[in-house]
Formats: C-alpha cells, structure tokens, sequence
C-alpha cells in the first residue's frame, strides 16, 4: 500500500514538495522574486524595455547552456565554448561582409561549430584524453588563433539581413528568446524521451553500467559534443547578430558564464543529473543579476565574484544532497 | 606477468635512463636550443637566456606545486586569478589600507595561501572534483580582484620594491634565485620525503593510500593551500617586475603552468611526474615563446602553438603509457 501511495502521481502532497523544491521551480521563483525585490528598490528595473533587454542581450548564453549542459550531463566539460563562439560570430560575419548568400553565412556557423566540437569529442572519446585537457588546449588555440587572424578588427557594414536577433516572430516575439525557449523545450523532450537523449545520464551516470546496456560510450560522447557544438553556432549567430558590429576577439570569460549557468542550473558535475530547463532559468537569472546590479547601485565589476559564488555554493549544495540521499 | 620481461628486454637494448621521458625531452630542449640558435644570432646569447629565466619565473614558481597536483590526479585552474587577486590586494593593501610594503607583501601571501587553503579544504571535505571547484574559484577570485580593483590600477612603489623583478644578484636574476630554491626544495621533497612519496601513491589508487593509513585528506590539503601560496609569490615577483598591479594580471596562466607540466611528463591521470621534468618543461615553453618572438610570431599566435603542445604531448604520452602497459 505504501507503495502505491509514494507511486501516486500528483495526489500525493509531498510529491508536490518535491516539484517546488526541484531545481528549476527554485530558478524560476529566484527569477521572479529577484525581479519583485529590485523592483520594489528601484521601479525602473521592472520597465518593459529593461526585462526585455535583459532577455535579448543573454538569451545567446541560454543557449549554449544547453549545449553545455549535455556535456555536464555526460560527464565532460568544455572550457572552449567563449572561445569557439567568438571565432563561429567572426566566420559568419566575415561571410556576410564579403558577400556571401546571408544563409550561407549562417550555415556556416553552425557547420564550424558542429567540425569543431565533433573533433574534440573523438580525441576526448577514442583517444580517451581528459575534456579539460582537450578543451584547455583548444581554447588557446582559438582564442590566439582568432586574434591573429583578424588583428582584432571590428567587422562592421553587416547587411541588414544578416541580422537574425532582429526578427520579430507575429510582430512581438523576439527570435533570440524564441530561439532559447525552443532549444530548451526541444533538446529537454529529447533528453527526456529518446534512447539516445537517455544515453547521455546513462554516460555521464555510469560509464560501466551504460557500457553493459550496449550503449557505445565513445559515440555518445561524440554526439554530445556535436549537438553542443550546434548549439554554440546558434548561440554564436545570436550574438554577431544583436549588434551592429562584431568584435573579432573572444569575449571574455564567456566559458564561465555558460558553465556558470549550467551549474547554477541544476546539471551534477557528477555527471548523470539535471536538465536544460534548469539550465536555460539559470542563465536567465544570471543575466537578470547583473542588470540589478546596476539598478541596486553597485558597480558591475562585482558580477563575476557573484558567478563565484554561485557555482560555489550550488556544487557544494548538489554534493552535500547527494550525499544525504546515499546515506538515507 | 608478461610486463617485467617486456620492460626487461627493453633495459638490455638502450639504458634506462635514455628511455625516460625528461631525459628524450632535454635531448629536444638541446636541439631546439642550437636550431633556434644557428637561425638567429640574437637567441644564443647570455643576455636573452638569462632574460628568458627571468620571464619564466612567475609561471615556473606556480609549475612546481602544480606538479605535485597533478601527481595526486588532482587539477588547480584558479591559479591565474589567484595571481590576479593577490596583485591587486597587494596593491590595495598598501594604498588603501596603508600597510607598511612589506606588511602588504606578507598579506597578499596570505591571501594566495588562505585562497589555495579554501579550494583544498572544499575538495577535501566536501569531496567536489578539483576541476569543478578550482573552475567555481577560478570565476571568484578573478572577479573578487575586479570588484575590488573596480580596473583601477595600483604603481609608484617604492624603489626597493623593484629589486627582485628587475635587478640581477651575483650575475643572475634577482628572481631566478627564488625559483632555483623553490625547484630544488620541491625536487627533494618530492623525491626523498615520505610527503613526496604519498603523493605518487595517492596518484596511483586513492583507495589503497587510503586504506594504508597514509593521511591522504592532509597531504591534498597542504598541496593546494601551496599552490595558493606560490600564486601569491608569483604575484609579488609579477609586480615587482611589471611596477603596476591590475586585476587582469595573469590571465591563462594556468595554460601555460599546466602545458609545462604536462610536457614535462607528468601524467594528467595522476601517479607519474617530476620536477626535474617540469623544470624541462617550463624552460620549453619559454623557449617556444621566445623562439616564436625571435622569428616575428606574435604573443597570441604563440598561444595557439602553447595549446597545440598540451594537447599533443598529452596524446604522445598517453599512447606511449597505453603500449607500456600492452592495451
């Protein structure tokens, strides 16, 4: 009987709890309440054209959370990923300006981004060479890589049609936050439902056990950083696209932020846990800090101190979790 | 079984010592030195070399610890912004707070140590993977340097200060002399003391060190907080050489610091490494760079050739440890 009770979906109340209490309602509640308390401090924060400046300017960091997430998820990490954007922006960009079909200057991107992260995937998989080694060296690579390639010049004169951050979806939806909510929808229905979507936390969770299930470890690895790669050229076209210009260097520390986001997002850095829901509200409340900074009075030099802190104190909340249920 | 006649049979045809992965990479370190020397007249000279070690001492004080890390398995990514934060609060300290120099020097080091301590005693305790949390403090202490250097930059100290940056002591860098001590302490703690021996066995199987009674959590503990503290002293020596603190100070160290480990024949999965390997390697770096700039690469396309090296010297020695072992 007490079985059964536990099993019953949805009548049960602590069932309910554990919904509120799952990482991405507590994301989400931490997005809204954020937003009530700074509104209270300074009404100008909750101005339409703040919240959606906020969305618009970061959505391309929710984005490659996902990416990033399943990388987490399988048991990886990427520290590539700001470099990798920064060069996928400069290539679409540099298309664009030199005449290229606007398409192929975005397909462009998300080819290279897809190359690039695949590569990587096999040395990390079948070489079996640790992702932070992989991913360290990659990161160099691209960033000295770029910088001096392009001098670091500005690519400016962008065709207006290149510019896919301004399309409006029904005249009110911008496509950035159209994008992020439906990678997010899309790749956590994948993640959830599809064998291979399973095989990421069955990686991630147990290398052995996955390997006795017949699911191919290297592959899976390779296509998660595929898929991750896919989305960093999605994230990177968001990003050459909002501005007028592109700044042919990597933004800065742009790799903690998406690893920030996933973190903060609810991904175990076990490996084998969590979700792009939590990930995508993360990287929204992450965005949604630094701009309350500003509201609240204090200087935005502080944001990465409070990325810090943040990826500090959810790992060691995940770890000390963890722990209570293995020793419950 | 089918091991020891295997490495047997290879003791017979070449010595050991020839076999070794530091002494194949001083064999390279030679020929790169005359390669590099025949194609520029300027790179075989005192002067430059004696400048290169000069340059190389900030990584290289950071390399030593980090070996000791990464023979445990373990990994420190936040070495760089603990560079940065210990700058800056040197700086801040002195300017600020108004701290006599040699205070703000004794602070900044305890702020490295008290940092390193703080990633030692997480990864200890609360048992996270040193690669996640070195990355969380490698995002907060870079950004605990920004909030408190709000970019404003520290100089004007005072001439004394200068000494171990710039000046030379018996004919040699003022700061080569530090990281001559540092290499050689570390080689014989490294080699010779049951401290340096417990590092290699935490390396080869935690579990075992573990069950043997060896304190595992102290040695981890200690190796990190060291780490903390040698970022700091490289912060000072960094300081001293550049006269200005600025919170962006040693960005990508951990790059370099960890290439030199690694091409030093450490192995990134733990258990095997030397100093005198990582000495090799951090003078290979620099000659790399400087070999670089010698024949008019610029600094940021020799980062791509530093990212290149880790990663193929990674990949060598990993196939090299796969065929030794015969899987």
């Amino acid at each position: 009987m007490t079985a059964m009770t536990l099993a019953g979906v949805g009548t049960d109340p602590r069932r309910r709890l554990k919904v509120l209490a799952s990482q991405e309602a507590l994301l989400a509640i931490a997005v809204i309440g954020l937003a009530i308390a700074v509104g209270l401090n300074n009404p100008r924060f909750l101005a339409a054209r703040n919240l959606s400046d906020v969305l618009l300017g970061n959505a391309y960091i929710a984005v490659a959370a996902v990416g990033m997430s399943m990388v987490i998820v399988s048991g990886n990490i990427d520290i590539s990923v700001g470099a990798l954007i920064g060069v996928l922006a400069t290539i679409s960009g540099t298309l664009a300006v030199n005449g290229a079909p606007i398409v192929v200057a975005w397909l462009a991107a998300l080819v290279a981004g897809v190359v690039v992260m695949a590569f990587q995937g096999v040395i990390i998989a079948y070489l079996r060479i640790p992702a932070i080694v992989v991913t360290l060296g990659m990161l160099s690579i691209l960033k000295g890589g770029l910088i001096s390639v392009t001098g670091g010049k500005w690519i400016t004169d962008l065709p207006d049609s290149f510019h896919l951050a301004d399309i409006e979806l029904f005249g009110l939806l911008p496509f950035p936050v159209f994008l992020m909510i439906l990678v997010t929808i899309l790749a956590a229905l994948w993640m959830r439902y599809s064998a291979s979507g399973r095989a990421i936390y069955a990686v991630g969770g147990n290398a052995e056990a996955a390997r006795l299930c017949g699911i191919s470890q290297p592959r899976t690895i390779v296509m998660v950083f595929a898929l991750h790669g896919l989305f960093a050229g999605a994230a990177a076209l968001l990003y050459a696209t909002q501005l007028r210009v592109i700044q042919s260097t990597v933004p800065p520390n742009l790799e903690l932020t998406i690893i920030t986001a996933s973190v903060v997002g609810g991904v175990s850095i076990l490996g084998g846990v969590g979700t792009v829901v939590g990930s995508t509200f993360a990287a929204v409340l992450i965005a949604e800090i630094a701009s309350a900074l500003v509201f609240i009075d204090v200087s935005p030099y502080w944001i990465r101190a409070v990325q810090g802190v943040l990826i500090l104190v959810t790992v060691i909340a995940d770890i000390l979790r963890r722990r209570r249920m293995a020793g419950a | 079984m089918s091991e020891i006649p295997l490495a047997q049979a290879a003791k017979r045809v070449i010595p050991w010592w020839l076999l070794r992965h530091e002494t194949m990479l001083a064999l390279i370190l030679l020929i790169a030195l005359i390669g590099l020397g025949g194609m520029n007249s300027r790179f075989l000279t005192l002067d430059n070399l004696l400048n290169q070690g000069r340059l190389t001492t900030e990584v290289g004080l950071i390399a030593l610890p980090m070996t000791f890390i990464i023979i445990t398995g373990g990994i420190d990514l936040s070495v760089g912004s603990i560079v940065g934060l210990c700058a800056i609060l040197l700086g801040y300290s002195w300017k600020t707070f108004g701290f006599p120099l040699p205070l703000a020097i004794g602070f900044s080091l305890l702020v490295g140590a008290a940092a390193g301590f703080l990633n030692g005693i997480v990864i200890t305790k609360v048992k996270v993977p040193p690669l996640i949390m070195t990355i969380a403090t490698l995002a907060l202490y870079r950004g605990l340097a920004e909030g408190i250097s709000q970019a404003r930059s520290v100089r004007g100290y005072p001439e004394w200060f200068y000494f171990v940056g710039q000046e030379n002591l018996l004919g040699v860098p003022a700061q080569l002399w530090l990281l001559l001590i540092a290499i050689v302490v570390s080689a014989v703690v490294l080699d010779r003391t049951t401290f340096g021996r417990t590092l290699y066995a935490i390396g080869n199987n935690e579990t075992a060190a573990r069950f043997s009674g060896l304190p595992v959590d102290r040695v981890k503990l200690i190796i990190y907080t060291l780490s903390g503290l040698m970022a700091g002293l490289s912060a000072c020596v960094l300081v001293s050489r550049v006269t200005t603190t600025r919170s962006d100070m040693g960005i990508g160290y951990e790059l370099d610091v960890i290439a030199a480990v690694v091409l030093g024949g450490t192995s990134i999965f733990g258990g095997v490494g030397t100093i005198w390997g990582t000495v090799v390697g951090i003078a290979m770096i620099q000659l790399l760079k400087n070999g670089l700039a010698l024949t008019g690469v610029k600094g940021d396309a020799t980062i791509v050739v530093i990212g290149t090296v880790l990663i193929l010297s990674t990949l060598v020695a990993s196939s090299l440890q796969r065929r030794r072992e015969g899987v």
